[in-house]
């Protein structure tokens, strides 16, 4: 337990350096405007990073979740440019499902390793983008499409509303649901899951199915945002959602964590992009960073925990 | 007796790599598509082309052979690339700047190795971060551009002829022997095989497991430094992103070729068939006239299919 609040204490201890340091270099970077900014930037990262949270938490992995988020979004946007903004979107979310379905159904039912199941769903959903992009870009949206990434409801922009209801959903069925209990249950120890009776294959596939869903969801969001699509959009993304997920606490390992820490992460990993780009730094810089920090996030919480006692 | 020997062929016809299947498969459809596709210009193109894959998927056999995987071996080979070319135009002794591009392929061996054997993280992990970070040095040094004209000294390694065979030919014939010797014929290559198998016990054997397995990532990282040397002679260029996606046709490779993640179940000739099939894959869908789009859908959808039908025979 002590171990849990000094690490929830060091990740909100990161937060507030950041925000103090940002702040120090830019006077901009303290005004309503730009946290607003950040935070709806933050609220992609955050969407994508969810539905891996709780794939992380089965002790699993998805590789692919920005090239589906690619995937789902091209095809999407294609039909919304022309008007058919609910019948594409919809298109879009199952096309994330059914690629979350084909992940579930190699890694549930014929227990192939996650992360070589979900590498090549990573570079057939980018194939895919691209054949059906043909490397143009689709932009001009409807007005009603845009208010999901770019309209305000009640002053507060839509996608942080977005943020907030996928934050308490997704905790609430962790916390209070029994599908929720056997995704921490069968990342803890899948072998005595089994035992108890918890049906592994169905949760497995119910979770790689949501993660695809998901990042469809945030594909949209994303889309309407920028107002654009192209085939590549999802090719960054995967790093920082990645880090997200481990600088939030999240185990690699299973069973350990929660969406609350990918929240933080996400604010982290957002606030660290933001002052990159506030101090000029080249965006060549950028993926060094992305991967260091991955890099560094999974060593800490791997040799905090040994100390912690976990093997 | 002609009996049993028709059984124990039959056998290892069903034991056979997925690799072996679809060489011959790919090769029968592309004969039949296109009239160029068997032709000696063509299927030397595909040797030649094929070099810089074999060379990095020898070293993605060792890694995935200890339980490994290393998704940074693209990036770090352009990485390798990069600096190598840097190193020519300072006018730098060429022999130096070979040994410097190998080194940085090692140096990322090492930290891949030291964070997944020492501190016991999920390779997959560790390397996707290593990739962003071989990838950003590598943008960061060139600032996102090629840098061409590297001269006569770097176009030997994709031109110059020994004994009359290409350079190419002869690295990757030397690489394979080289690490045939070390797999089959060395403590450390016993030890490989055995890291696939049971760590746990291997470690209790008194066995340096840590050191072995770091001793692995390094060799593929360094191999991916020797990569750089012919992919650089083939375009007289360095360009931060060339390897990219390299590690991908790697892994399926080594995969379609037999080697499995668990069980230190492995075969390097496998690796070189494996290479083979994706390099006629990727040459047939060339000559068709499908995009490098289509290819890379293709490659994954094969590599699926190969680890879902091993995975399924493994059952």
């Amino acid at each position: 337990m002590s171990k849990d609040w000094l690490s929830r204490l060091s990740r909100v201890a990161t937060i507030i350096l950041l925000l103090v340091a940002l702040s120090v270099i830019s006077p901009a970077f303290l005004s309503a405007q730009n946290l607003t900014n950040v935070l709806r930037q933050a609220s992609l990262l955050f969407l994508l990073a969810a539905g891996l949270t709780v794939v992380i938490l089965t002790a699993g992995i998805d590789l692919s979740i920005g090239s589906v988020l690619a995937l789902s979004a091209s095809v999407a946007a294609n039909f919304i440019q022309q008007g058919w903004v609910w019948g594409g979107s919809l298109i879009g979310l199952f096309i994330g499902a059914a690629c979350g379905l084909l992940n579930g159904l190699m890694v549930a039912l014929i227990g192939l390793p996650a992360f070589i199941a979900t590498y090549g769903m990573l570079w057939v959903a980018a194939g895919f983008a691209q054949v059906f992009m043909k490397g143009e870009i689709i932009s001009g949206f409807p007005t009603s499409f845009r208010l999901l990434g770019a309209g305000h409801l009640l002053g507060i922009p839509v996608p942080i509303l977005v943020m907030a209801a996928v934050l308490a959903a997704v905790a609430f069925t962790l916390r209070r649901t029994s599908f929720g209990r056997y995704v921490y249950a069968i990342g803890a120890n899948r072998e005595a899951a089994r035992l108890s009776g918890i049906n592994i294959r169905g949760n497995l596939l119910l979770v790689y199915s949501l993660s695809g869903l998901v990042s469809a969801f945030a594909g949209l969001v994303y889309v309407s945002r920028i107002n654009a699509v192209e085939s590549t959009i999802g090719e960054p993304l995967l790093l920082p959602a990645l880090a997200a997920v481990c600088i939030g606490g999240t185990s690699l390992f299973g069973g350990e964590g929660g969406i609350e820490g990918t929240l933080v992460g996400a604010l982290i990993m957002t606030l660290v992009t933001n002052g990159m780009n506030l101090l000029n730094v080249s965006p060549y810089w950028q993926s060094f960073v992305m991967g260091a920090i991955v890099v560094l996030a999974v060593a800490i919480d791997q040799l905090g925990s040994e100390k912690a006692g976990r093997t | 007796m002609s009996d049993n020997v028709w059984r124990a062929w039959a056998r290892r016809a069903t034991m056979a790599p997925g690799a072996v299947y679809a060489l011959i498969l790919l090769s029968l459809i592309f004969s039949l598509f296109t009239a160029q596709f068997l032709t000696l210009p063509n299927l030397a193109n595909v040797g030649m082309q094929a070099a810089v894959l074999v060379i990095v998927a020898l070293g993605m056999t060792l890694i995935i052979l200890s339980e490994g995987i290393d998704l940074s071996l693209g990036p770090v080979l352009g990485l390798a690339g990069v600096i190598l070319a840097l190193c020519v135009k300072q006018q730098m002794p060429l022999a130096l700047a070979i040994l410097l591009a190998i080194l940085v392929g090692a140096a990322f061996g090492a930290l891949n190795g030291v964070l997944v054997a020492h501190l016991g993280l999920p390779p997959f992990v560790v390397t996707l971060g290593t990739f962003g970070m071989a990838q950003g040095l590598a943008l960061v040094l060139t600032e996102g551009a090629s840098i061409p004209g590297l001269g006569p000294g770097i176009q030997y390694f994709n031109d110059g002829l020994i004994a009359g065979l290409p350079v190419p030919i002869v690295m990757t014939a030397i690489t394979f022997l080289v690490i045939y010797v070390i797999l089959y014929h060395t403590k450390f290559g016993t030890y490989v095989f055995a890291l696939g198998g049971n760590q746990e016990a291997l470690g209790l054997a008194g066995v340096p497991v840590r050191l072995y397995k770091t001793g692995v990532y390094v060799l593929g990282g360094a191999l991916a430094g020797v990569g750089a040397l012919v992919m650089t002679g083939r375009m007289n260029a360095a360009h931060p992103t060339v390897g990219v996606g390299l590690e991908f046709d790697a892994i399926a490779s080594v995969l379609l070729g037999g080697t499995s993640f668990e069980r230190g179940k492995g075969w390097l000739a496998g690796t070189l068939i494996g290479v083979a099939a994706v390099s006629v894959l990727r040459n047939g869908l060339n000559l068709i006239g499908l995009s490098t789009s289509w290819q890379v859908s293709m490659v994954g959808t094969v590599i699926i299919l190969a680890i879902v039908v091993d995975a399924l025979r493994g059952i």
